[in-house]
């Protein structure tokens, strides 16, 4: 067993360096994107660009502080860390205050926190702790439900918060959970689920059915016609053909907020001054900052307030409208960079724990980074997650350093443990 | 198959910024919609100021409340319309109205919104996003003179905004009198700031450091030609008659003073009271927006001798030494022209003094006969005439003149026959009645003439412009009379003023040269005229007033012409009593008396004046109606003689063309001429059949 001489050694710097830039480009674009003619220092505390520069430098110690607990406390600790974590998911339903219909913050000696924020780590720990035990089989019913529950307990916790979106992240675990041995048909169930509700609330429900059987008609001319199949495609037309009668039940279901906001991006409403404002101002925004953009603290969408919560959830419409197609590239390109680097680093690693922590992590991020700029280029409803290491916040900008930085941590450890 | 996920979201993101960042123009255009605000800086308009530097309109800020449609969102309408108050669906109105026009560009939501209220409303309009105010000034009028002449500012419309590029919607522009000529001088030039807005519509400071900018320009100041003294006391002469009074410097043809009455308080014809203040004045039957000055046609009546004493000498048929004998009248076989009584034979002096009617019968007829034919004479007659500047139009910076009419001889032809009518069928030339129309105006400037022995300056209005002396219609334009002939005319004016007809309007210490005249109205009471220039030797003011339905010339006519003239050389009043008689007289028909409350400062104290004075009045009256039973009589006499002319014409051309009855009913009818034309039109066919 070798031991580490120095903080420092084995640990990525790719990671880190990419996590050095984003978090320094998401505190320029709010400073640029909520400037103030009378506070004009990027270092005035009293703005939220003095605030991120706070967070930022507390999340640098958290970093430091991760990397210097020792790498077997994570997998030691994960449970006690899952179990703590949930009981303050707990504890914020009951404690916190009601802020824009979300119960999500709990506040701790002036500090407002976001349990939800750090379940995402929390999960990705218990869940990398679970899989990782040689007795787990993922073929095992016993283990689908074992590790179904311990990503839908947070899940359904947030959801009691009213914060659907910060909920929604907790089902990119699927990826983890196809990448230690869940059936590839159970992610195409979910897609075909997801196309399917689109498509009916799109289109008259008589359409969709028929569609639904011509496609089965053909599987049938098709397929050799064993009582198995038949069965199987029987099954299915009939899980189709019930997810088609209910979606619009299931829809009406939803807050009107949400309701709103999924018929506006299917195109069923347009509502540029109510629900669809934010969507809106946000491609106006970014559709405003041309090839090369309107330049650093030129942007007027943003700073003008005309593009809401521009600091946080539509952080990119900044980086859009001043920096233009050319530096929303370079964000996205960074962005990619960085979960392929996650990728690489969770592929080389020895440990499976590791592995699946760092599967855990790629897809909380890759989550994040799809449904916050998506939502801004109008390709997916306003679900309100905020842009990793960008967006203000310091427990988004904690928690992701947190996940990060245990990636980092373990891989770093990997060089130390014997196999 | 994570990897091949991460680069599917990358590759459809980056199509899409793509497509809104670099392929779809839109959102561009939208962006600037949301955060540029194009601002006018509405220029001050300029400042008009009396002939003597005194402030005649200035102007005083207000503000306009204005709403780009689109950028209006979560508005508190309630709080809004109780600030504006108007109602809920007045709002609704207004907003659909103003997205009619444009949803981006901003219009006026409410104009003009006085200093209270907005106070109030800068205060909260941070909450009414979508809404700014924009300074604007409107006119201001520190005394209620000369409306008409000053004329008003009104807010353009599609046609105005079509024709001309510098205009748009919302924006004022001189809609009469002096506002309208001078127009592109007061108007100054407009600036646009181009500022950045925030959600809220707060300005964020200028785009691109104000290159877009440019800057505007104060209109120009123009000092009129006006005596606002001269003015005001006119006005004030004139209150509660209906009438004109035209004051001239002969030397410039400035014109010292135009008074059309009944006025109206220029400062009524300002702001969101303008339109409905408009629409009472235009329904009130006594047209106080008419200017009577420029634009109503009298028949010139006795002062007209003036001009045919002068063409007669310059014809040289006339002599100061012809006499023509008067019998209270002459009578040319049947036709009969009245004259009241007087000594006889009078020489050309004592026939101005007198005002003789036989005597200029007798000259026009020598006028018109010493050409071969009558058509000929006629035509040299109204050259002569149209010499005075009658028939025509001055075309300065007078607003909405009118020409006046002096008949052509065509019309003669047309009407009678060729060759059938002579000197006799329109002897009625010759006392200035007829078919001849003169504004108070043209009446003024043929004083003018005389004072000046010649010539006259093209009458107008503006002196300078901007402190330089504006030169453009100081034109000199000569009549056909040589000086040598005005001594004699003048000389009889200063005689009806020293022992004529007109000699209780005497002014001590000023040689005033007049000539009374009452021009035939056949729906009431004549016309009072008199015309007067003074003093003598270089003549200051050459002046004209009507007075409609007040009798003969020197009853109201001469002592307001000589209080005028008074006021302007000595800037004091001798003659209290007539000054005191005048302002309490009241000659407005009764039942239209209480509609002159409409435009008077304010209509309790008036009517409470008018109670007063109407308790005097009755007191005056019956002291009056002694004057009065004396003017009637001449008035009675002056209409029979009239009518008798117009019976003694039609005998006479009876007797010279017995078939000339039956055409004449043929004759063409012309009812284009304004009201007073037209009656006298009438009137006159009425005599001549």
């Amino acid at each position: 067993m070798r031991t580490q001489r120095h903080i420092l050694e084995g640990i990525d710097p790719w990671l880190v360096g990419l996590y050095v830039v984003l978090v320094l480009l998401g505190w320029m674009n709010i400073y640029a994107a909520v400037y103030n003619e009378e506070h004009k220092s990027i270092f005035d505390i009293s703005q939220n660009y003095g605030k991120q520069m706070i967070w930022i430098l507390s999340s640098f110690f958290l970093a430091f502080m991760v990397m210097v607990i020792d790498g077997k406390f994570y997998a030691a600790f994960s449970y006690p860390i899952y179990i703590f974590i949930m009981l303050l998911l707990v504890a914020t339903i009951g404690l916190a205050r009601d802020i824009n219909g979300q119960k999500a913050w709990i506040e701790i000696g002036g500090f407002q926190i976001q349990a939800a924020e750090f379940a995402k780590f929390a999960a990705n720990l218990a869940l990398a702790k679970y899989l990782s035990q040689l007795n787990t089989k993922m073929e095992d019913f016993d283990t689908k439900v074992k590790a179904g529950l311990l990503v839908f307990l947070p899940f359904i916790l947030i959801l009691l918060q009213n914060d659907t979106g910060s909920a929604l992240v907790f089902t990119s675990f699927i990826f983890v959970l196809y990448r230690e041995g869940l059936s590839g048909n159970i992610l195409l169930f979910g897609a075909g689920v997801g196309v399917l509700a689109i498509l009916s609330l799109l289109f008259p429900k008589e359409y969709v059915l028929i569609a639904i059987g011509v496609i089965i008609g053909i599987f049938l001319l098709i397929i050799p016609k064993n009582w198995k199949n038949l069965l199987i495609i029987g099954g299915l037309a009939a899980v189709m053909v019930a997810m088609v009668m209910s979606v619009n039940i299931v829809f009406e279901k939803l807050q009107p907020h949400q309701k709103e906001r999924i018929e506006i991006l299917l195109g069923k409403r347009t509502d540029n001054k109510g629900a669809g404002y934010n969507v809106n101002q946000s491609k106006i925004a970014i559709g405003s900052g041309g090839l090369l953009g309107k330049g650093f603290l030129q942007g007027t969408q943003t700073k003008y307030d005309f593009v809401p919560e521009q600091s946080t959830d539509f952080i990119f419409c900044t980086v859009g409208e001043e920096w233009g197609f050319v530096g929303s590239v370079v964000v996205i390109v960074l962005f990619l960079f960085l979960f392929l680097r996650v990728i690489f680093v969770a592929e080389r690693q020895r440990s499976a724990f590791t592995r699946i922590y760092g599967y855990g992590v790629a897809s909380i991020l890759l989550f994040h980074f799809s449904i916050n700029i998506g939502m801004t280029i109008g390709l997916l409803p306003v679900i309100g997650i905020p842009l990793p290491f960008f967006s203000y916040g310091g427990s988004s900008l904690w928690s992701f350093t947190i996940l990060l930085f245990i990636l980092i941590k373990l891989d770093a450890y990997r060089l130390q443990i014997l196999r | 198959m994570f990897i091949s996920i991460c680069l599917l979201v990358g590759l459809v993101y980056i199509a899409r910024l793509f497509y809104i960042q670099v392929l779809d123009d839109s959102y561009k255009l939208s962006a600037n919609n949301n955060v540029l605000r194009y601002v006018t800086e509405f220029p001050a308009r300029g400042i008009i100021y009396d002939r003597k530097g005194r402030q005649m309109v200035t102007n005083e800020a207000a503000y306009d409340l204005m709403v780009v449609p689109r950028q209006v969102k979560d508005l508190d309408t309630l709080d809004l319309c109780n600030i504006l108050d108007i109602s809920k669906k007045e709002f609704i109105e207004r907003m659909l109205k103003v997205k009619g026009y444009s949803r981006y560009k901003p219009s006026i939501f409410e104009a003009q919104i006085d200093k209270e209220t907005y106070a109030v409303l800068q205060e909260k309009l941070y909450k009414f996003s979508g809404f700014f105010c924009q300074t604007r000034t409107l006119r201001k009028y520190k005394d209620r003179a000369a409306a008409h002449i000053l004329g008003y500012v009104g807010e353009v419309n599609e046609k105005m905004v079509k024709e001309s590029p510098y205009y748009k919607q919302g924006d004022y522009i001189g809609m009469s009198g002096m506002e309208k000529s001078y127009e592109e001088y007061l108007r100054g030039k407009k600036g646009v700031r181009v500022v950045m807005v925030d959600v809220h519509g707060r300005e964020k400071g200028n785009y691109m450091g104000g290159q877009f900018d440019t800057i505007g320009k104060a209109g120009a100041r123009l000092t009129s030609t006006l005596d606002l003294e001269l003015q005001k006391y006119g006005e004030k002469l004139m209150q509660n008659k209906i009438g004109s009074v035209v004051a001239i410097e002969p030397k410039t043809g400035e014109i010292l003073a135009l008074v059309s009455s009944p006025a109206y308080d220029p400062n009524k014809l300002v702001g969101r009271v303008r339109s409905k203040n408009y629409r009472l004045l235009a329904l009130n039957p006594l047209k106080p927006l008419f200017n009577r000055a420029l634009m109503a046609m009298y028949p010139p009546g006795s002062t007209f001798k003036i001009a045919n004493a002068l063409i007669g000498q310059q014809e040289k048929v006339t002599f100061a030494s012809t006499a023509y004998s008067c019998n209270k009248g002459i009578s040319y076989g049947s036709l009969h022209i009245g004259c009241h009584p007087h000594a006889s034979p009078l020489q050309l002096r004592q026939s101005i003094q007198y005002s003789c009617n036989a005597y200029y019968c007798q000259v026009f007829r020598s006028i018109i006969d010493s050409r071969k034919t009558t058509r000929e004479g006629y035509d040299m007659w109204r050259n002569h005439v149209m010499s005075f500047g009658f028939g025509k139009k001055f075309n300065t910076d007078l607003p909405n003149e009118l020409k006046g009419i002096v008949p052509t001889g065509d019309y003669y032809d047309k009407y009678h026959g060729k060759n059938r009518w002579k000197s006799l069928t329109v002897i009625s030339l010759s006392i200035g009645q007829g078919e001849l129309g003169a504004t108070p105006l043209q009446m003024a400037n043929m004083t003018a003439i005389v004072a000046n022995q010649g010539y006259y300056m093209s009458p107008h209005i503006v002196k300078a412009i901007d402190g330089k002396p504006f030169n453009k219609y100081k034109i000199r334009n000569e009549t056909n009379i040589d000086t040598a002939y005005f001594r004699d005319v003048i000389e009889g004016m200063q005689m009806v003023v020293d022992a004529g007809t007109a000699a209780r309007s005497k002014i001590p210490g000023v040689v005033m040269c007049g000539k009374t005249g009452t021009a035939q109205n056949p729906h009431g009471k004549d016309h009072s005229l008199f015309v007067a220039f003074a003093p003598k030797e270089n003549p200051q003011i050459a002046i004209a007033v009507m007075v409609e339905n007040a009798g003969f010339g020197a009853t109201y006519a001469a002592p307001i012409a000589s209080l005028m003239i008074e006021k302007y050389l000595k800037d004091s009043i001798t003659n209290k009593t007539a000054e005191e008689f005048l302002l309490k007289t009241n000659l407005l028909p009764d039942s239209l008396r209480a509609k002159m409350s409409v435009f008077q400062a304010d209509s309790i104290k008036i009517k409470k004046q008018e109670r007063l004075q109407d308790s005097l009045k009755r007191k005056e009256r019956e002291e009056q109606i002694k004057k009065q039973v004396i003017e009637e009589e001449r008035k009675k006499e002056e209409r029979k003689n009239a009518l008798k002319l117009s019976r003694a014409h039609k005998e006479a051309e009876k007797q010279e063309n017995a078939t000339l009855s039956k055409e004449q009913s043929k004759k063409p009818k012309k009812n284009n001429g304004p009201a007073p034309m037209k009656r006298q039109r009438k009137q006159a066919k009425q005599r001549d059949l």
